[in-house]
């Protein structure tokens, strides 16, 4: 199992780079579960010829293809990349354990879907994390790649392996295994990164590897694990972080990228052969989000809001259809139903496609009565599917806590107008193990339900209606106000939620109507650990791999146990251990593996904002109220695109793909 | 493009005898319901167009005539041994034909099912190939169907044929037997007949 075992590549190797494998995989595929994932040939794919460009990039998502494959981010970067003429990207995914035994046997090395190509021979290797639950499958993918896991043991003839994603905002615990890093949106990163690998390649690879890095580091933009060394306190904690050499920067900058409208990617989205998660297409209609939920990782690293317009979104759908065939649109951000010009969207892209059997989809919506009302106009063409209602905190005390400003009034309502809509069944999704929660707060999620049924069976007259409590784990996550929480137990947590699950199960008049799913407390930890670990944790992941860890997202595939034994082994002597990392609180003054990375947030106002988090005062959305000096603006020179554009029809016929962006929605505070 | 009636409506799509997984294919059909009358040259251009490589719309026939499905009454499969001379392949495939019944065990959805390989077999020939030897079968499709690894199976028991590496599977036709000649005629003639009358 070791990382060369798949053998180096020689210097007369260079000259077969990029030949296809598929020969020697074929004759594994018929032996394996659901081999079509394996063999590309996707509508809308790009193969390039090897010796026609300079640069060659291999994307991974790193799950399975049919959790892979839909991934927006992947896609975008892969139609950016290899829209330029002097560089190709593929893509690769996490291979299943049947198949990567056999391949292991047979030599065959971890290959892309595009042209079967070793990821070995690739110049860059992009593994984008929306997840920390990735980690072991990117060991896996590089090993069977045959590329060194250890980063330092990596010479010329291997790919530099980049992270990006959410993860890689703190990407400590990886960093013994990745070259670099990119915090934040990908698709002007990885422009540069092509440049300047490029560059460096046309030179005559100028300082070897150690040159090409150093050159991305430079940036500021880039983050090479490399050159910063961290120390630490007798006590565990980290002393200070520091730049090795004089040209590289303290901190390291998140991207940005402004005006959605010009980016109007992916112009000619995928269409898997295989069977995937998402069977349709996406519209990104905007990216970022002020909300401001304490516990929410995405809503906090990736602002501002920057909104696409009513006529840029329009162009993407009617596109995007034409190149796929589709027949569902999601239309997609953290917080679909916030876009300013929403209802009209929603109302010009249903009339548009009336009587067509086109749905349209808001997979990400808050909870207010206007949603029921945008969601009957989107299931015009008559598919229905379920609504999912995220209160997350199931005291009105803990929503304070949280920032989620969503009364109980406000709940009852929107669900009493969905039910008298013709909903039958709502879900709502709340959070267990929250700063400062108690038994308490959980069991009135089972009032809470009580009460949406209650209210329902009142306004509807009929007794045929049901709602689903979904439940997950709280993990506090770094670059937000809960990054100095302590996380809760695992036992405390399964406790709490049985004492909820005994609740409702107990209730004659309503229980049966009240469906609960959960999950128990244990991978939250290990999801814990990977989030807001250090450089000590790099051991861990490598000695769970090792014993096996794969596909930790998983549950059949996860196992608790596994992890901890890692965690005894790898962290033996260092005077940390996995509670260290989890369930304990840190202090103002404590700094934290990430602090050297930048998401724009003003530390201080973070501390701030979970000092107001434990005082229960909540903060209103900057895009309604005044700045709240949350820091990103200031310190990225990036300022808030919302509309309204004033266009509230769509023109007909039809827009062209890359329609005039209208000049207002690019204007802030228009 | 047709849709089922109902609350999910699907498009009106029907695979006919689908290949298993893993063997390659000459002869697949499939039929599509259609809201208006195309030109079957313009859908196929379309189709191809859309289908990744190796994926190929040979030919679009309207169907005019019923129980098309019905018509697919065999395949012949060509099933190439790498690494095995044709004379025990030959030996083996002697020894199965003069058998009156062979049962064999798949794992199908439903459990595993026991049936007669033998019996749908009309013909089974083995000639040389390029490192390998080549079995040519002409098989009647019954129900569960008798695919080439039932065959594969079936030989193993009967001759103790055991393959050195993964059979190479190709099915090189399907349609009405003619058990005279051993071999699978036109699908789509009674679809083709009154088109060539109309041009006389």
């Amino acid at each position: 199992m070791s990382a060369g075992s798949l053998g180096r590549m020689s210097v007369s190797d260079l000259a077969r780079r990029g030949a296809s494998v598929f020969d020697q995989l074929e004759l594994l595929l018929p032996l394996v579960s659901k081999p079509i994932q394996y063999v590309g040939g996707e509508l809308n794919a790009t193969l390039k010829a090897w010796d026609d460009v300079q640069v060659h990039w291999v994307l991974m998502y790193p799950d399975a293809y049919e959790v892979g494959a839909p991934n927006q981010g992947v896609q975008i970067l892969y139609e950016v990349i290899n829209e330029r003429a002097d560089a190709l990207a593929e893509r690769t995914y996490a291979i299943w354990p049947d198949l990567e035994v056999l391949m292991r046997e047979a030599k065959v090395p971890q290959f892309t879907v595009d042209g079967h190509r070793p990821v070995g021979d690739f110049d860059l290797f992009g593994v984008s994390f929306a997840t920390e639950l990735g980690y072991t499958n990117m060991l896996s993918a590089l090993s069977l790649a045959g590329i060194p896991l250890l980063a330092r043991e990596r010479d010329e003839a291997h790919p530099i392996v980049i992270a990006g994603g959410h993860a890689a905002f703190n990407p400590e615990p990886i960093s013994d295994f990745i070259d670099a890093a990119v915090l934040g949106d990908g698709e002007e990163a990885v422009l540069l990164i092509t440049d300047l690998t490029r560059d460096w390649k046309s030179a005559g690879r100028p300082g070897g590897r150690a040159g090409l890095l150093l050159e991305l580091a430079k940036t500021g933009v880039i983050y090479v694990p490399a050159f910063y060394e961290v120390e630490y306190l007798p006590d565990g904690r980290i002393q200070r972080v520091t730049p090795t050499l004089p040209e590289v920067p303290w901190r390291v900058r998140k991207h940005t990228l402004m005006d959605l409208d010009s980016w109007p990617y992916p112009k000619a989205p995928l269409v898997p052969l295989a069977e995937t998660v998402h069977e349709r297409m996406s519209v990104e209609i905007f990216r970022g989000c002020t909300r401001g939920c304490r516990f929410c990782q995405a809503g906090m690293i990736t602002r501002p809001v920057r909104e696409r317009s009513i006529t840029g979104i329009a162009a993407m759908v009617e596109n995007g259809l034409k190149k796929t065939g589709y027949e569902e649109v999601g239309l997609l951000s953290l917080s679909s139903a916030d876009h300013s010009e929403i209802a009209d969207v929603a109302r010009n892209l249903a009339d548009r496609y009336e009587g067509s059997k086109t749905s349209l989809s808001l997979p990400s919506t808050r909870v207010d009565a206007f949603n029921v009302d945008l969601a009957n106009e989107l299931s015009r063409n008559g598919r229905r599917s379920g609504l999912t209602f995220a209160p997350e905190g199931g005291s009105e005390r803990m929503r304070k806590v949280i920032n989620k400003q969503v009364t109980e009034e406000d709940l009852i309502r929107t669900v009493t107008t969905a039910y008298c809509a013709g909903w039958r069944q709502v879900k709502l999704y709340f959070m267990c193990g929250l700063p400062t929660e108690t038994d308490e707060d959980v069991l009135q999620i089972a009032q809470l339900a009580r009460d949406v049924i209650k209210a329902g069976r009142e306004a509807t007259g009929s007794r045929d209606i049901r709602c689903t409590v979904s439940i997950g784990g709280f993990v506090p996550k770094p670059h937000t106000p809960f990054q100095w929480a302590a996380q809760l137990d695992h036992v405390t947590t399964d406790a709490r939620l049985a004492k909820l699950r005994d609740a409702i199960r107990a209730d004659r008049n309503y229980g049966k109507a009240i469906g609960i799913r959960y999950h128990d407390g244990k991978p939250g930890i290990v999801e814990g650990l990977l989030s807001r670990g250090d450089r000590r944790v790099g051991a861990v992941i490598l000695a769970a791999w090792q014993d096996g860890a794969r596909f930790d997202g998983w549950s059949e595939h996860f196992s608790y146990d596994r992890w901890m034994s890692a965690a005894d082994r790898a962290l033996t002597g260092q005077g940390v251990d996995v509670d260290w990392y989890t369930i304990r609180e840190r202090t103002k003054t404590e700094v934290l593996p990430w602090d050297h990375l930048d998401s724009g947030l003003d530390s201080e106002w973070l501390w701030e904002d979970w000092q107001a988090a434990l005082d229960e005062v909540a903060i209103e959305d900057c895009r309604w109220t005044p700045c709240f000096d949350c820091g990103v603006c200031d310190q990225m020179d990036t300022q808030i695109q919302v509309g309204p554009t004033g266009v509230t029809d769509l023109p007909m016929p039809m827009v062209p793909v890359h329609a005039p962006v209208a000049e207002a929605a690019t204007q802030p505070g228009s | 493009m047709a849709f089922s009636a109902g609350f999910s409506p699907h498009p009106k799509v029907s695979y006919a005898n689908s290949a298993p997984t893993g063997v390659a294919s000459e002869a697949e059909y499939v039929e599509l319901g259609v809201t208006e009358r195309c030109d079957p040259a313009a859908v196929r251009a379309a189709l191809d167009d859309a289908l990744p490589l190796g994926l190929d719309i040979v030919e679009v026939v309207e169907a005019i005539s019923p129980d098309f499905v019905q018509r697919l009454e065999a395949s012949i499969w060509q099933i190439e041994l790498p690494g095995m001379g044709v004379a025990e392949v030959e030996i083996a495939a002697q020894k199965l034909l003069a058998q009156g019944e062979i049962t064999v065990e798949r794992l199908t959805k439903n459990g595993v099912r026991a049936f007669d390989a033998r019996g749908p077999v009309v013909m089974l020939t083995a000639e040389p190939g390029s490192g390998c030897a080549i079995l040519r079968a002409v098989v009647r499709h019954a129900t569960p169907s008798v695919r080439p690894d039932d065959l594969l199976t079936a030989l193993r028991q009967v001759a103790g044929l055991v393959p050195p590496a993964p059979p190479r599977v190709t099915r090189l036709a399907q349609g009405p037997l003619d058990p005279v000649g051993a071999t699978v005629g036109d699908p789509f003639t009674p679809d083709r007949a009154p088109l060539a009358a109309a041009k006389n």
